[in-house]
């Protein structure tokens, strides 16, 4: 089970997870569609389930590998709503830019 | 337990109200529901149970805040009426909010890091659909998808967080993490992800009680979400959002208070004095709330930083204090919606169309900017006290100043409602919003005269 770890350091999936964290951060912050947003804050979770399993192998302890279960499912219900919501917003202003979400301001 | 087991049966149960026609006879079994919760939760009292595995604790904190929890709900059942009867779906509506419910209560409760990400995701998840719910309105769609970016966006920083402390500690489990680093600070090698983990939680959970830096969102969600639905967000889940920062913060961090305490307390001042500074300039009330629940946010923030004995019931009697009177103004602010204007200048005559209610008004306004008698001022002192014991006198005074500025706004709703109105118009209260405002001016009244009903419990 340990084997893999003696090939690729555990540092470099940290790293690894580390960087892909990172896009996902950026592409949150610094796109405006709708629907890459959704696809960053998928990588940025996926990231976490990555550095999860890496580590639920580097201790021998499987509790890691199940707390992965509870983040895809819960990715799957959240976008889910969230595309939902996206749909709606489509039918009521035929764009996903989210800068055009601007009718809440002061 | 059993709490948690009948509210999201109840949750379940509501989904089917449409399928199995008992629609009519949904609220008042969602109420006596509600009712049978709050009293196993009180029966089960001093118990101090664990289940599945340590999964879930019920101790007297987490019961203490689940029936702080069904309690407000119980009162915000009575301005909900309209949201729930008025349009078509009503049965998952009203599942939605018991599912807020059971995601909160499991934030108080929870004893493993896993139950904590599932109890907070279940709330939020929920609260997306909540927020959005007005669908013909974009103001509402707007909200929800705002709502929705930051708190997954949130979720993944918590996420990260809770990775990298399980990486340093083998486990999820809150005692053994909090023993995990117990030993390893005392042997002076805390792990670089112990320290990164506890910045990244820390910043999840500060997206999600809204405190400054990260607070950009709330206003906007408060303001496009449909008004009873802001009432539930700005009460019942900034509770189980404090109860579980506080739960996490005092069982497993507590050894690295040195490290982020300080960080903390500059986030706490922040928070207040932008909450409070930004509220003053707002035409709408709704608006103006939504800044005053973030400098609220402020005032709670510095029970953890502050992380001693009293902070426990401190932070229990600031929810329950901000909790009730918010409410309050809440069934105000549901009257001003039914008519379509929601500015504090359009509160002009409403002493005059309602004869009394500016007693109870501002009684529930004295609660929120801390004047005695009322709850929140024996709230703010023990948060005040709890952080000079800890050292934080620049905190306090911070605070002291940044609540002046409060008195300021809050006062303003009352010398509009007191104002005559030229032209005729003014807001008139429908019998659960009178019933709901003077409710909520009695409990402020009775924990601000008997602050000891709170104080004394052991949690």
């Amino acid at each position: 089970m340990n084997s893999i770890l003696q090939y690729i350091p555990l540092n470099y999936y940290v790293a690894l997870a580390a960087i892909i964290f990172a896009i996902g951060v950026m592409g949150v912050l610094f796109r405006r569609n709708a629907i890459i947003i959704f696809m960053c804050i998928e990588l940025m979770l996926n990231a976490v389930n990555m550095l999860l399993t890496a580590f639920s192998t580097f201790h021998g302890d499987e509790s890691g590998q199940v707390m992965v279960f509870f983040i895809m499912a819960v990715a799957a219900a959240e976008v889910a709503v969230g595309l939902a919501i996206l749909v709606m917003i489509y039918n009521n202003i035929r764009t996903v830019d989210v800068d055009e979400l601007n009718k809440l301001q002061g | 337990m059993n709490t948690l087991i009948i509210i999201s049966l109840l949750g379940v149960a509501a989904m089917m109200a449409d399928a199995f026609r008992f629609k009519k006879i949904l609220l008042p079994l969602i109420v006596a529901g509600l009712i049978a919760a709050l009293g196993f939760a009180v029966a089960a009292w001093n118990s101090n149970l664990s289940y599945y595995h340590e999964m879930v604790l019920f101790n007297n904190y987490a019961l203490a805040f689940s029936s702080l929890l069904i309690v407000v709900t119980l009162l915000w059942m009575i301005i909900s009426k309209n949201y729930f009867s008025s349009e078509t779906n009503m049965a998952e509506h009203a599942a939605l909010i018991l599912f807020v419910l059971t995601g909160a209560i499991i934030m108080t409760a929870f004893s493993d890091l896993s139950m904590f990400f599932v109890g907070l995701e279940i709330l939020s998840i929920s609260l997306y659909v909540l927020a959005a719910s007005n669908k013909s309105e974009l103001r509402s769609n707007e909200a929800g998808m705002k709502y929705f970016l930051m708190g997954s966006f949130a979720t993944g920083f918590l996420l990260f967080g809770i990775a990298l402390i399980y990486g340093a500690t083998a486990t999820f489990n809150l005692a053994k993490i909090a023993s995990v680093i117990e030993m390893s600070a005392a042997a002076g090698n805390t792990p670089m992800f112990v320290y990164a983990g506890v910045v990244l939680i820390m910043v999840g959970l500060l997206f999600k009680v809204s405190a400054a830096p990260f607070h950009f969102w709330a206003p906007d969600v408060y303001e496009g979400a449909p008004t009873v639905i802001t009432a539930f967000m700005a009460t019942v889940v900034k509770t189980a959002a404090f109860a579980a920062f506080y739960r996490l913060f005092s069982t497993c961090f507590h050894d690295l208070t040195g490290f982020w305490s300080h960080a903390m307390a500059v986030i706490a001042a922040i928070t207040m004095l932008a909450g409070n500074i930004l509220a003053v300039y707002q035409k709408s009330l709704k608006r103006m709330m939504a800044y005053s629940s973030i400098a609220h946010a402020g005032y709670m923030l510095m029970a953890i930083v502050a992380m001693n004995k009293i902070s426990a019931n401190a932070i229990f009697m600031y929810t329950a204090a901000y909790s009730v009177a918010s409410m309050g103004i809440f069934a105000l602010m549901q009257a001003m919606t039914d008519a379509g204007n929601e500015s504090v200048d359009s509160l002009k005559g409403l002493s005059k169309n309602n004869k009394g209610v500016i007693v109870f008004l501002s009684a529930l306004v004295f609660s929120m900017a801390g004047i005695p008698p009322m709850a929140g001022f024996f709230a703010k002192y023990y948060i005040f006290l709890g952080a000079i014991q800890s050292g934080y006198q620049w905190l306090t005074l911070v605070a002291i100043l940044s609540s002046l500025v409060g008195v300021y706004y809050y006062f303003r709703v009352i010398f509009v409602s007191l104002q005559d109105n030229t032209d005729g118009l003014g807001h008139t209260l429908n019998r659960g919003q009178w019933t709901l405002i003077i409710l909520s001016a009695f409990i402020s009244l009775l924990i601000g005269v008997i602050p000891s009903l709170l104080l004394t419990l052991s949690l």
